[in-house]
């Protein structure tokens, strides 16, 4: 899509085609041609291990909705019966449900990549912008597809995270109360988390292809984050990195196999394999491991309104982030005291984790505050201030001289 | 007709763009509103908006858990000691100050949605700082009243509304 096509149709046929659509154009000068940084590490693999995780959900969410029925009376029991009756529907199902974390796993590696590399800096702020919201797609997705085994974890988890929806001020209830189609969380309410469940990922995929295309128009951001300027820099993206991100993406796999076959249950919650009960709630509501330091966050204020309001703001924060980060260097490789920084951002958001899975009570809450007005000032505070009082080191003059120096550039 | 003319005066062809552009917003906006509003609470679910409740065989100290519209609501027959430390409570110690007279009918009945109105978690009876109810999904205490009195939680436990059809029957909606 940058630069100029390289393409040269083989034969009769596809010159033909060529002519009247130029997609094997479109798809050679994307995805084999495509001019991509020698420089880039494993880091840079987890865009296509994405990838991989969406398609694979696609396919066993449209085999599981064959077999599943979403009904308060059948859901839990349909559920059952797609792990036990439907042949290999218990593998299809643990496919899926492991799925969803390995899916958060790879793109919180991949966003964690991209702030340390500073890949939201000019010209990819678009690039970025669609990126946080694929990331809230699959956190809206994640959240109604684990409403649908109609367990107690379900149940309360529906009920915790529609609620949020009441803090509104005025309108907050009429909007709870349309979002469930009733007076709580119910039939009316599982029936269309179903079919919107069914419709997120198609918009993701659709936003995946615009991400995709931002990408190339200034093309790959790369370890040293300076821009590419000659040939030299860089490598067809064919074998180079079809064979790097193919390799990646096998490890990546015999992680996820293992969740799949040895640990099928160890990243959910014994309580929703009890069936919902709208009168019973369980001891201890946790959401699932990737919402847990929003989770936290939302837990850490003593007012409602107020919880909700920062929990979504950690979200949008990000999308403002291009415009807080005032360093012109982009690369985390150069910025001695924003390495030190990002280290800390990084045990800050594991820690939120953490905390986010114990009991809103004592110690817990306080240290959750610490950590929530550390990642705010992260944001709104260190980034922006670094990027005028640090002195960065060295940056290389080229791609390639990058490479080709003995010495090594850290 | 020059440039000039036409922004001096709105002419003819301006008043047609705006009629046809109002007349196709407001068309659109007759469409979405029943692909919206099919969303929100059917006739069925509306139906089902009131029930009635023998409290006959509810004994002092008891509590009773009845489903309407989907939630809980607690009836409790509370004791006298609960009785008096719920009427006993300073206004300004309140987060959301209403005298417990304001809540009840009857000092004895107290019957309120079994809702936290933080995040909607069902709180556990006769547990708490202020031995009335408590939710373990994010800590808040209700005292005797069902009244919010430490925790995230905003209000009070809702009071839904009812009557009493004979001396211990109650329509509740």
């Amino acid at each position: 899509m940058s630069g100029e096509s390289t393409y040269t149709p083989g034969s009769g046929l596809t010159k033909w085609l060529d002519e009247r659509l130029p997609i094997l154009r479109l798809a050679n000068d994307s995805f084999v041609d495509y001019p991509t940084p020698k420089n880039l590490n494993y880091w840079w693999t987890f865009g296509g291990i994405l990838t991989f995780c969406l398609v694979t959900q696609i396919i066993t969410g449209i085999i599981l909705a064959m077999h599943y029925t979403p009904h308060v009376d059948f859901a839990f029991n349909s559920v059952e019966h797609i792990m036990r009756d439907v042949n290999y529907g218990w593998l299809i199902r643990y496919i899926h449900a492991n799925g969803a974390s390995m899916f958060f796993l790879a793109v919180y590696i991949h966003i964690f990549r991209g702030l340390y590399y500073g890949s939201y800096k000019a010209p990819r702020e678009v690039l970025w912008i669609l990126g946080v919201l694929i990331y809230i797609l699959m956190m809206a997705a994640a959240f109604m597809g684990y409403v649908l085994p109609w367990g107690q974890m379900s149940l309360w988890g529906a009920t915790v995270i529609t609620n949020l929806f009441g803090a509104i001020p005025v309108v907050g209830e009429s909007v709870a109360t349309w979002l469930w189609g009733g007076y709580s969380v119910a039939n009316p309410t599982l029936n269309r988390f179903f079919s919107l469940h069914y419709l997120i990922p198609f918009i993701i995929f659709g936003v995946v292809i615009l991400h995709i295309w931002a990408l190339h128009v200034p093309g790959n951001n790369n370890p040293v984050g300076i821009s590419v300027q000659s040939k030299k820099d860089t490598l067809p993206f064919h074998p180079y990195y079809t064979v790097k991100d193919g390799f990646a993406l096998c490890l990546f796999m015999i992680l996820f196999a293992y969740f799949i076959f040895f640990a099928p249950n160890v990243l959910g919650h014994a309580d929703n394999y009890i069936p919902a009960n709208p009168l019973v709630t369980p001891a201890h509501i946790v959401p699932e491991w990737y919402l847990l330091p929003f989770y936290a966050i939302l837990r850490a204020v003593p007012d409602k309104l107020g919880g909700v309001l920062l929990m979504f703001g950690a979200i949008f924060v990000m999308f403002l982030l291009p415009w807080l980060d005032t360093s012109k260097i982009r690369s985390g490789r150069y910025r001695p005291l924003f390495r030190q920084f990002f280290i800390l951002f990084v045990i800050d958001c594991l820690v939120l984790g953490y905390l986010g899975a114990q009991p809103a009570e004592g110690v817990y809450i306080v240290l959750a505050r610490i950590g929530t007005v550390y990642y705010f000032a992260h944001f709104l505070i260190i980034l922006p201030v670094l990027g005028i009082v640090e002195k960065p080191s060295n940056v290389p003059e080229s791609i390639s001289s990058s490479v080709l120096s003995s010495a090594p550039a850290e | 007709m020059s440039d000039v003319q036409e922004t001096e005066q709105p002419n003819r062809r301006d008043f047609l763009y705006l009629a046809t552009g109002a007349f196709a917003a407001v068309g659109a906006a007759n469409v979405i509103w029943p692909l919206i509003d099919q969303m929100n609470p059917d006739a069925s679910v509306k139906a089902l908006a009131s029930i009635e409740v023998d409290l006959g065989e509810v004994e002092i100290g008891q509590s009773l858990t009845v489903t309407w519209r989907g939630k809980p609501v607690f009836i409790r027959r509370r004791t006298a000691s609960e009785i008096t430390a719920a009427k006993q409570v300073i206004m300004q110690d309140l987060i959301d100050p209403e005298a417990d007279s304001d809540r009840v009918q009857f000092d004895e009945w107290l019957i309120m949605v079994g809702i936290c109105t933080h995040l909607g978690c069902v709180p556990l009876g006769q547990a708490g700082d202020f031995n009335g109810w408590f939710c373990p999904c994010h800590g808040s205490h209700y005292d005797t009243s069902g009244r919010i009195r430490k925790g995230p939680a905003p209000k009070n436990l809702e009071i839904p509304d009812y009557e009493f059809v004979s001396d211990s029957r109650i329509k509740i909606g």
